[in-house]
């Protein structure tokens, strides 16, 4: 193609999507918006080359992201047990906690004066980096020169459904597009047979935000997260009736297609034939899906190496899931693994031993993700995040002004800790630091928004320039917030 | 036809003409600030020098910004004199570095040509376009006879200036489809269809229409629209998401559509019912517009946080849903591209904040409605009291009894001593303790002979509430045991006092150190207007026992708080809750309310938008409605009139409609939905020609009909409709139509989605339980709004998940089964099954070339499943062959392009 042609396809593709973005009224806002950017060529080798991209094009510059691949533990971990070594606050420990840490803080059970509380887990320094890992992440610890640990997080929120809905749609009140839908409204899917952002829940329960946390809110609705269920269909309506076969199935659509292009020659409708095309990809998805679904597909020692079991709901099935949708080029996978509020107000959600129990759940799966992309060279443009909501007090819990049966710690927004690998994430760096009882972060401090414009910025995305119009106003992703943590970036 | 055509070429000349003409004279023109100066404006200058953003000291939103001076000292706009005019220079300015606007192409001549005269013509703004009155456009007689009403004059005028064509007017099974879908909302019975077919008389099609504004399905298509806007749903949001009680606004939604309820008075209801002069059970229920906002259950929230945060909804809501103006971005700071002030946000804000309702789990104040018994008690107290005294006097108790306010909360109390007051979430309630007390000032005890106290005592140790007037030390007025509670209670204590405004204070004391009890608030309740007869301490009794009945259902509604307690409300600093700046009273921005009048309340405000001085309800309100008829609105942008929204397509209609509709119609929805649908503009095919694709693809020009897809409400009951198994029952509590399992998964919350029984599975869409952390999955997946936010207008999509919903779902499955059922009992061969299922599906026949795929189709079917039994029996259920191959002919019938549009 001679450089003239080029520019006017350019200019032909930027026009299309100016009219998508602004409009977005009716006519074919239906078909993914990447089938008519041809994402893959944007990631393929041709693009490879340092070329002008126009601003209004996405992605905005070359990524070194793909995909990505959230693991989101809903209930906010404790830093103070995992990650962030306070050796202070042992000293500290059932200590009255200074006024000056409480004035002016809201606090979501705090009241009172409570007790300092010292880790309840020893620490210990692994890999090339040094990095901190305490003994509740074994598996974790043989990772770390993998990995970026930042210990620097805060957000605004102290309440789990706003403040997951602040991670993972930039605001707290539902109703924005979650992270995902962000994503694959930009960039599409690479796959057309499954949808570009699927979403896995483990725990027992869904996260606090509902599905609010993958809801494509004002975005139009096929952005939305698809959850993957673990009984019934994998996504709903995706099987068959009963009595309907395949055979029969396909029959039907044909008939469908049929009947769809006579009416077409008689109204002219091009969204008509766009319908036509949905069917098509209706019809492969319902292929697809129940296949890559199908962890009994992995071979045995794959499976041991996450702790996945046929037939289970886990965090390790889903794990293992991930990486079978991403390899099969799903946009945004994200997973929420269930339960990591340890108040102290029962010994299941007590740091002792609630927390034992969730860290087993997910160490060994969480650490085979990784281990398994890096094998399948995937990991260098495969960004995997791994975090919750917010943190926890160095102080102990004191719901009612009175002393818990169990150790557990209450919300706490000034500071936590997340890890992040590959996607042009470094390995074996701990960025960020907090005070010597892990209150504030004291240097190089990231809000949720910053992580958020980090992540975008990974598949090549311009958190700023990244807009959509919606009562009569360009919303963000980081709303008017967010810097890219450059210093992470490979 | 011809002769119109041959009309609109010669007009189309004569138009060429006139704008060369206006081109060549257009030096000595006056500059049109709006037409000719803001759009350059806008594209080039304001998004760094606006009403937020203004570099250099320089912003162009308001005047007198731009005419002051920048912070180099120059001035950047000086009326009369461009060449002492800053931005000039700088437009003109031969260093890139300088020249504006920066880092970007230079502006052209002819656009730096207008500025200049603009300035030199003194530099003056228009207000934007929706921001001046709506104007009587001058009725152009159109010369075609293509046109059947003023709408369509306005619209072919449109054409002949753009060279475009109407289209021909639809078959008339098309038409009637079509007319049904739009103005009810389901397809019509086949009945209906053959009658109005074969109807040739003249005004068959406007018998229809006024059939179908007088029908109840009417009011229930229409409410769907006005839902999205309230944002209603079934649940509270948020994590536990528990259930809301509020399907009687909805049921009211839908009355008021039905009995045509003129626009203002539909206004007024919603937004101040509650302030009328003596409000009806309706009234109230209708203010519950405003309670559609989130509630957040959250153990550890701070309930003033999320008090404040429904409060902000209601003020974005009520600005987007009326004007549309984009009253959210002011939020934060001034806005960046409509003239209106930062401080203007919260003069609105002030007149949501100041209702009695907050953040906690039981949604006080609710409109109470009580069983028979404690409704014929009601009905004695009422009797009696208006024996003695007034309707009004009788009003006020029923408020008291029904809605228990007005209430003095703890955020009330004027002094408190030895409490605990913890708003957070369900806490948010004041503990006391032996020797507390709280203080309340200006109580007017002239009028009051009890005060209910609302608590709750657990423990079991006795106390004893002492009520005192003017000090701690003062006479004792009032005295109570307190007693151990079952849950809330409200006690009366009987006040011996008649001062005119006294502090008044509640003393707590224990019976031992460990008495602590739950307090929620006092009522103050006023004097019965006579003690002269004995019966009054019946009465007494009644409305004691009356205060603390189980009501039967409970709707949230707006209740102001009393004058005397009334919230001060602050701008908040950067639109920070917790950084309070200066105080303000209610108000309407300036840029809408020139001459600066007072609106002191919620009433006065929603009288304001309804009123003579408003310029945007009408246009707004008449483009909504135009919207979801043809699929997008004259203005396109529904939410946004402002400067960054879309201009309107047709501008003299839209004002036409708009002054037709707020006057000489009086607001009837009915009659302007009936002037719309009877134009021809409406009657068109949704055919597309050739040219009209190429020359008006976006059908701006309203070329045709557009073709737009159902919405998910239409997808379903059409299913259900055409099947036989929609239910035709109105009103009543949200129901549970069949849901795969496990969609229901939500946190610290264990309602179950229970399948509703008998007809209440087949209700129409919008009675389907609506639970906003897990909205019925069928029903989002075609675009149905998710109700946390209000919305203008849904994004209508295309996808294969939208193809699953109808291929698989077992509604759908179970809505092809029984309408096979129905075809497979009439007589005759294959192809006249053919036919009649096609008829039942789209009121029309079937071509030729579907019937043989259709033919193909039930012929392959038949052979599989003769080799398939056990297959036909678990898709039809029973081992008649023919009907599983009917079924998976009507179940493709039901996935046509054609059935999920309107043609």
């Amino acid at each position: 193609m001679d450089l003239y042609n080029e520019a006017q396809r350019r200019k032909l593709e930027y026009t299309t999507r100016r009219h998508f973005l602004k409009k977005c009224s009716t006519g074919l806002g239906g078909i993914a918006l990447s089938s008519l950017l041809a994402p893959q060529n944007l990631f393929g080798s041709t693009s490879g080359s340092q070329m002008n991209f126009d601003p209004e094009i996405l992605p905005h510059f070359v990524p070194k992201a793909k995909r990505v691949i959230y693991l989101h533990m809903a209930g906010a971990p404790s830093q103070l047990e995992l990650f962030d070594y306070k050796p202070k606050l042992k000293e500290l420990h059932d200590l009255d906690c200074p006024k000056s840490l409480l004035e002016g803080k809201r606090f979501a059970f705090i009241q009172g004066t409570p007790k300092m509380l010292g880790p309840q887990y020893n620490f210990n320094q692994y890999g090339q980096s040094g990095t901190f890992v305490s003994d509740a992440l074994p598996h974790f610890s043989k990772i770390v020169d993998d990995v970026t640990v930042i210990k620097s997080m805060h957000t605004s929120e102290f309440n789990h459904a706003p403040a997951q809905l602040m991670l993972q749609t930039g605001s707290a009140r539902p109703g924005r597009p979650s992270m995902g839908a962000w994503v694959t409204y930009g960039l599409g899917s690479e796959n057309d047979n499954l949808p570009g952002y699927m979403v896995l829940v483990s725990g027992g329960k869904n996260p606090s935000a509902g599905k609010n946390a993958w809801g494509s809110g004002f975005l139009p609705s096929e952005y939305q997260g698809v959850q993957c269920r673990n009984s019934g269909d994998p996504i709903l309506y995706v099987s068959n009736p009963d009595g309907m076969s395949r055979d029969i199935r396909k029959e039907s659509l044909d008939a469908i297609s049929a009947i769809n292009k006579s009416q077409y020659k008689e109204f002219n409708d091009d969204e008509t034939m766009s319908r036509i095309s949905q069917y098509e990809m209706a019809f492969k998805m319902q292929v697809s899906v129940p296949d890559v679904m199908d962890v009994s597909k992995e071979p045995e020692y794959i499976r041991e190496m996450y702790g996945a079991k046929e037939g289970e709901t886990s965090f390790a099935n889903n794990c293992l899931l991930a990486r079978r949708l991403v390899e099969q080029g799903v946009r945004f996978v994200q997973l929420y693994h269930w339960g990591w509020d340890m108040h102290g107000d029962s010994k299941a959600s007590s740091l002792n031993e609630g927390l034992k129990t969730k860290c087993e759940e997910v160490d060994q799966s969480m650490t085979a993700l990784v281990q398994d992309l890096k094998q399948r060279g995937l990991l260098d443009d495969t960004l995997i995040v791994w975090g919750g909501e917010f943190g926890r007090t160095p102080m102990r819990e004191n719901r009612g002004g009175r002393i818990m049966p169990y150790y557990g710690r209450d919300h706490h927004t000034e500071a936590y800790s997340i890890w992040m690998a590959g996607g042009g994430v470094k390995g074996g760096l701990s960025y960020g630091e907090t005070d010597e009882i892990g209150y504030y972060g004291i240097k190089d401090r990231v809000h949720v928004h910053d992580l958020q414009a980090t992540i975008l910025n990974q598949l090549g995305l311009n958190h700023e320039k990244f807009t959509y119009n919606f009562q009569g106003r360009d919303f963000r992703l980081t709303d008017v917030h967010g810097h890219v943590i450059k210093d992470i970036l490979t | 036809m011809v002769t119109f055509f041959k009309v609109l070429k010669k007009k189309n000349t004569i138009f060429f003409l006139f704008i060369l003409v206006l081109l060549t004279s257009c030096k000595e023109e006056k500059i049109d600030f709006n037409a000719q100066v803001r759009p350059i404006l806008n594209k080039n200058c304001i998004s760094c020098h606006g009403g937020v953003k203004q570099s250099g000291g320089f912003g162009m939103i308001f005047r007198e910004n731009a005419l002051g001076k920048t912070r180099n000292g120059k001035i950047g706009v000086f009326p009369g004199h461009p060449e002492k005019s800053e931005m000039i220079a700088r437009i003109n300015h031969k260093d890139p570095e300088i020249r504006m606007p920066l880092e970007r192409e230079p502006l052209k001549k002819e656009e730096i040509a207008i500025l200049t005269r603009w300035i030199k013509q003194g530099a003056k703004w228009d207000e934007h376009w929706s921001y001046l009155k709506p104007k009587e456009p001058a009725l152009v007689a159109s010369n075609s006879d293509w046109s059947l009403n003023e709408i369509d004059n306005f619209v072919v005028n449109k054409m002949e200036e753009k060279g475009v064509f109407p289209s021909e007017e639809a078959e008339k099974y098309d038409l009637i489809r079509r007319v049904y879908l739009d103005v009810i909302g389901v397809p019509p019975p086949l009945s209906k269809v053959k009658a109005f077919v074969n109807d040739s008389s003249e005004n068959a099609y406007e018998k229809l229409v006024d059939e179908l504004l007088e029908s109840p399905e009417y009011g229930e298509h229409w409410a769907s629209m006005w839902l999205d806007l309230a944002r209603y749903a079934d649940s509270k949001g948020y994590e536990a998401d528990r259930a809301r009680e509020i399907w009687q606004y909805r049921d009211w939604v839908i009355k008021a559509f039905n009995k045509d309820m003129p626009f203002d008075q539909f206004t007024i209801e919603q937004l101040a019912g509650d302030l009328l002069p003596n409000p009806t059970k309706e009234q109230y229920i209708a203010t519950a517009f405003h309670r559609n906002t989130l509630n957040n259950g959250e153990g550890g929230t701070d309930n003033e946080e999320y008090r404040i945060a429904a409060v902000i909804d209601r003020v974005n809501t009520t600005w987007e849903v009326w004007q549309s103006t984009t009253m959210s971005c002011v939020q934060c700071h001034s806005h960046p591209y409509d003239p209106i002030r930062h401080k203007e946000y919260y003069t609105s804000f002030a007149f949501f904040n100041n209702t009695s309702d907050w953040d906690v789990p039981t949604e006080h104040p609710l409109y109470r409605e009580f069983d028979t018994l404690n409704q014929s008690k009601l009905e004695e107290v009422k009797k009696w009291i208006s024996s003695y005294s007034s309707s009004n006097e009788t009003d006020k108790w029923e408020k008291l009894i029904r809605i228990q306010e007005p209430k003095i909360r703890p955020e009330d109390f004027a002094e408190t001593h030895n409490t605990t007051h913890f708003n957070r979430s369900n806490q948010d309630y004041m503990l006391v303790y032996d020797n507390s007390f709280v203080k309340i000032e200006n109580v007017n005890l002239e009028t009051v002979d009890r005060i209910y106290l609302n608590y709750r005592q657990g423990s079991g140790v006795k106390g004893t509430l002492l009520v005192k007037k003017d000090s701690l030390n003062g006479i004792v007025i009032g005295k109570v045991d307190l007693n151990k509670t079952r849950g809330f209670v409200n006690i009366p204590v009987e006040i011996t006092s008649s001062s005119k405004k006294a502090a008044v204070f509640f003393e707590f004391i224990g019976k031992s150190k460990n008495f602590n009890c739950t307090i929620d608030g006092f009522l103050i309740g006023e004097r019965l207007p006579t003690t002269k007869n004995e019966e009054y301490r019946s009465v007494y009794k009644k409305i004691d026992n009356l205060l603390n009945a189980p009501s039967k259902y409970n709707t949230p509604i707006m209740v102001e708080k009393s004058e005397n307690w009334s919230r001060q409300t602050h701008v908040f600093e950067r639109g920070n809750w917790l950084v309070k700046g200066d105080s303000v009273s209610t108000g309407i921005p300036e840029l809408l309310n020139p001459e600066k009048k007072e609106f002191k309340n919620r009433l006065d405000m929603a009288k304001w938008l309804v009123g003579k001085e408003n310029s945007l309800t009408g246009r707004v309100i008449v483009n909504r409605f135009w919207a979801k008829i043809f699929g997008k609105g004259i203005v396109v942008t529904s939410e946004d009139f402002g400067t960054l929204g879309d201009l309107p397509s047709h501008p003299e209609l839209l004002d036409w409609l708009a002054l037709r509709f707020s006057n000489d119609w009086k607001w009837s929805v009915k009659k302007l939905l009936k002037t719309i649908v009877m134009s021809a503009t409406y009657k068109q095919t949704s055919i597309i020609s050739k040219e009209a694709k190429e020359m008006d693809p976006e059908n701006q020009w309203l070329t045709r009909s557009p073709r737009v897809r159902l919405s998910a409400e239409q997808i379903r009951d059409q299913a259900l409709a055409v099947s036989g198994l929609l239910s035709d029952k109105m009103y009543g509590p949200s129901v549970m139509p069949h849901q795969p399992e496990g969609v229901w998964v939500a946190v610290y919350n264990n309602s179950v989605w229970k399948t509703s029984e008998g007809e209440d599975a087949y209700r129409r869409g919008l009675y389907t339980y609506l639970r906003r952390s897990s909205p019925y999955p069928s029903l989002i997946s075609f675009d149905a709004a998710e109700r946390e936010f209000c919305l203008s207008r849904r994004i209508n999509t295309n996808t294969p998940l939208q193809a699953l919903v109808t291929l698989n779902d077992p509604v759908y499955m179970e809505a092809a089964r029984n309408l096979a059922m129905q075809i497979e009992k009439i007589e005759g061969n294959t192809n006249k099954k053919i036919e009649t299922a096609y008829m039942r599906v789209m009121g029309k026949e079937i071509t030729t070339e579907k019937a043989s795929v259709l033919a193909k189709l039930f012929s392959d079917t038949s052979l599989y499943y003769e080799k398939h039994m056990e297959e036909a029996y678990e898709l039809a259920k029973t081992d008649r062959l023919e009907l599983a191959s009917l079924t998976v002919m009507v179940n493709v019938l039901m996935n046509m392009d054609e059935f999920i549009v309107k043609n």
